[in-house]
């Protein structure tokens, strides 16, 4: 199953392909998001847009593999669907990430 | 003859504690709340506070080395969804529900937590929850109400 697309380039877009990121996959969504991630590029953008349901071992998983990326390297989200903008805001892990509306959004570096 | 209308759903099962059966028991409480006319957002929530009860159930009542069973009650109406867990696991430390309080967010990213928000979200999203460990049985109690805005 492919969890995860990705277009290269800067920012390096990640678009999650499944619908949910729930403990039957967060381990291997961790694994394919530190598997992606270019070492050249300064910013990922995590699209999260087709995503319907996070539970809170998926929210570990988005945060587990921003650990694991390069200091240097910045890890933003885009396109919270209802639930998984609950989520974040709960457990104040909006706090942590630059959430953009859209990956067009994050594209021009919009904070928004 | 019109059928009355139904006031109340039932939803009891029984199932395997490994996260692809939440998966299973979750889409059947979905579809439960939603032939009792739930939207979205509050189908959401319940989904939400189940899997993150369920989840603790699986991975720390039990364990990953020996799978248990697990009971789960829903008992909706309209306005309501009233929630009952039973499993055969450790009790949770102490026989008393975790404390509320976040983990600290101010830190550098490599301690950054990545996990800990379970009870953060069940507390946060529950209008009543209750939990005993008696006879050797966990069990949990959650109300959630549909209109409660959480």
């Amino acid at each position: 199953m492919t969890l995860i697309t990705t277009e290269t380039g800067d920012p390096q877009i990640l678009r999650v392909a499944v619908t949910r990121i729930d403990s039957a996959i967060a381990i291997q969504f961790k694994d394919a998001v530190r598997e992606l991630v270019s070492p050249e590029v300064g910013r990922v953008v995590l699209d999260l847009n087709a995503v319907d349901f996070i539970d809170s071992s998926g929210l570990g998983a988005i945060v587990a593999a921003m650990k694991g990326m390069a200091d240097h390297q910045r890890f933003d989200l885009a396109g919270l669907r209802p639930m998984v903008d609950k989520v974040f805001r709960m457990t104040r892990m909006d706090s942590i990430f630059v959430i953009h509306d859209t990956v067009d959004a994050s594209r021009a570096g919009a904070e928004n | 003859m019109p059928q009355p209308v139904t006031e109340q759903t039932m939803l009891d099962m029984s199932l395997e504690s490994t996260p692809v059966a939440v998966r299973g028991a979750l889409a059947r409480v979905v579809e439960t709340l939603c032939c009792m006319g739930w939207d979205e957002e509050p189908r959401g929530t319940v989904q939400l506070v189940i899997a993150e009860a369920l989840n603790n159930i699986v991975e720390h009542a039990y364990g990953a080395g020996c799978p248990g069973q697990i009971s789960l009650r829903l008992r909706a109406t309209a306005e309501l969804a009233d929630i009952v867990m039973t499993d055969h696991g450790m009790a949770l430390p102490g026989a008393t529900l975790p404390g509320a309080a976040p983990a600290r967010l101010d830190v550098p990213r490599y301690d950054l937590p990545e996990g800990g928000f379970g009870w953060q979200l069940i507390r946060g999203l529950s209008d009543r929850l209750s939990y005993r460990h008696s006879n050797g049985v966990n069990h949990l109690e959650i109300r959630i109400c549909r209109c409660s805005g959480k």
